[in-house]
């Protein structure tokens, strides 16, 4: 058995907030200034200049990329000798949410009710997961995810005999309906599989991984790739202003399913798709 | 070379702009977003009457984060504009000329536009920080209980846009997309 103090979890969670929504992963600038190179169209180049720019100031200034600084989603992953001490993991985390997103400076974007709409005004609280593995570890990653592209998620009960071609369809027909709306160059992440609640919450799992990985599993990193190249032919582009780069990424997660279901769910992430991640 | 607009912005003056100009704008743009609208609509089946003069004005869709101290505003980059589709029309035949957001409008929006002789400016979805350095003032003038989402007048100065749908209907999402769509 291991103790960890739950305030070393709020300094965490607080920390963490704030560098995810200030500092852009270097995965997606790397992604953008290489498809800076290779874009096709004028106003898609500027686009991306843009946004490079954009997040050089913010790390430099030390303000946010985007105002939605997104509704805070974290995973826990606790092994099961880990013994918290001095409060309630939960109350820990919206803890750091709330002292992130204040002393940040970043935007307070929860509303108690979804038809009352009154703002907690402190960002809290945040969306939770908790998964239970073995070992005396806490890792925390925190993906505060906005609105705009949110907004443009899908899923899609399919049918076992859609096969992974329907699925493909699925997931193009998801972007092309998102269009320029979600902020492109987007990362799609995708989960297939489980069952409705837990596709979707895979496909948000995939949106932590880095651009450039891969499933380790071929036909699901063939899909992965077979997905990123066409939605790059959509033309829908960095804005939507037109070009050749809509996404940045397309990372699928898969896992076991019953004998009728094949649900898909897309998760649809704007260029800025902030994860930050540690250990405790 | 960029075309300078002025706001508030005049139907003349929106007229004259086309799909796909890339422009900067200086003048005085009102914040409004979900929440905000809704409440304009509300105001003024109420008392007539709106919160800052509709005639000729330009509403800019966004909802800043908090200024850190010594700045004018926070972050200020657009919000996604189908959210404002409902309320959009009854604003432009009520004066307003200018839409500054991102992302697509729906069919009776582009219809209002040609009718009322209005504009819709796409702004750099996520390059908030870049775009906050062309908001020189900031002042709430309405709803300040809705947070983030009140309404501000804000001067700007040289505000980069781009027209995506101009007054005859054009839209530069359609007609940039199918110059590169390949599938």
């Amino acid at each position: 058995m291991r103790s960890i103090e739950a305030e070393k979890i709020t300094q965490a969670v607080k920390n963490m907030c704030i560098t995810a929504n200030l500092d852009l992963n270097p995965d997606i600038y790397c992604a953008m200034e290489k498809a800076r190179e290779t874009e096709k169209s004028p106003i898609g180049r500027e686009m991306l200049s843009q946004l490079l720019k954009n997040a050089d100031i913010a790390k430099a200034d030390r303000v946010p990329i985007c105002q939605d600084t997104g509704m805070a989603v974290v995973f826990i992953t606790i092994g099961q000798e880990v013994h918290i001490t001095g409060g309630l993991l939960k109350d820990a985390v919206n803890e750091g949410v709330r002292q992130g997103y204040t002393e940040g400076y970043l935007r307070k974007s929860v509303v108690k009710d979804p038809f009352l709409r009154v703002n907690t005004n402190d960002n809290t609280p945040a969306i939770i997961h908790i998964d239970i593995v073995e070992g005396d570890e806490l890792k925390i990653d925190i993906a505060p995810k906005g609105a705009g592209s949110e907004n443009m998620s899908k899923i899609f009960m399919l049918k076992p005999a859609d096969g992974i071609e329907g699925a493909k369809k699925a997931v193009l027909d998801a972007v092309e309906a998102a269009g320029p709306n979600p902020c492109p160059p987007m990362i799609i992440g995708v989960g297939c599989g489980g069952n409705f609640e837990y596709s979707a919450y895979l496909a948000k799992k995939a949106l932590l991984r880095p651009v450039g990985s891969h499933s380790d599993k071929p036909h699901i990193r063939q899909m992965e790739e077979e997905l990123l190249e066409k939605i790059n032919r959509t033309g829908i582009g960095p804005q939507g202003l037109g070009g050749t780069t809509t996404a940045l990424a397309v990372n699928v997660e898969s896992c076991e399913t019953h004998i009728a279901c094949m649900p898909v769910a897309v998760n649809i992430s704007c260029h800025v798709t902030r994860h930050a991640s540690c250990r405790l | 070379m960029d075309i300078q607009v002025k706001a508030p912005l005049s139907k003349k003056e929106a007229s004259a702009l086309r799909a796909g100009d890339i422009v900067k704008i200086t003048g005085i743009v009102y914040t409004s977003r979900d929440a905000a609208h809704k409440r304009m609509l509300e105001q003024y089946e109420k008392t007539g009457k709106f919160p800052f003069d509709m005639e000729n004005a330009v509403i800019y869709y966004a909802g800043p984060a908090p200024a850190k101290p010594g700045n004018v505003i926070g972050p200020a980059g657009p919000t996604t504009s189908y959210r404002m589709d409902s309320y959009a029309p009854f604003l432009m035949e009520h004066g307003q000329t200018g839409m500054i957001g991102k992302g697509a409008r729906s069919k009776d929006v582009i219809e209002s536009m040609k009718k009322n002789k209005a504009v819709y400016f796409a702004a750099t979805g996520g390059a908030a920080a870049l775009i906050s350095s062309h908001i020189k003032k900031s002042e709430i003038i309405a709803y300040e209980d809705l947070g983030a989402e009140a309404i501000r007048r804000l001067y700007v100065e040289d505000f980069p846009a781009i027209v995506v749908i101009d007054t005859e209907g054009n839209n530069l999402y359609e007609t940039e997309k199918a110059k590169y769509r390949t599938l």
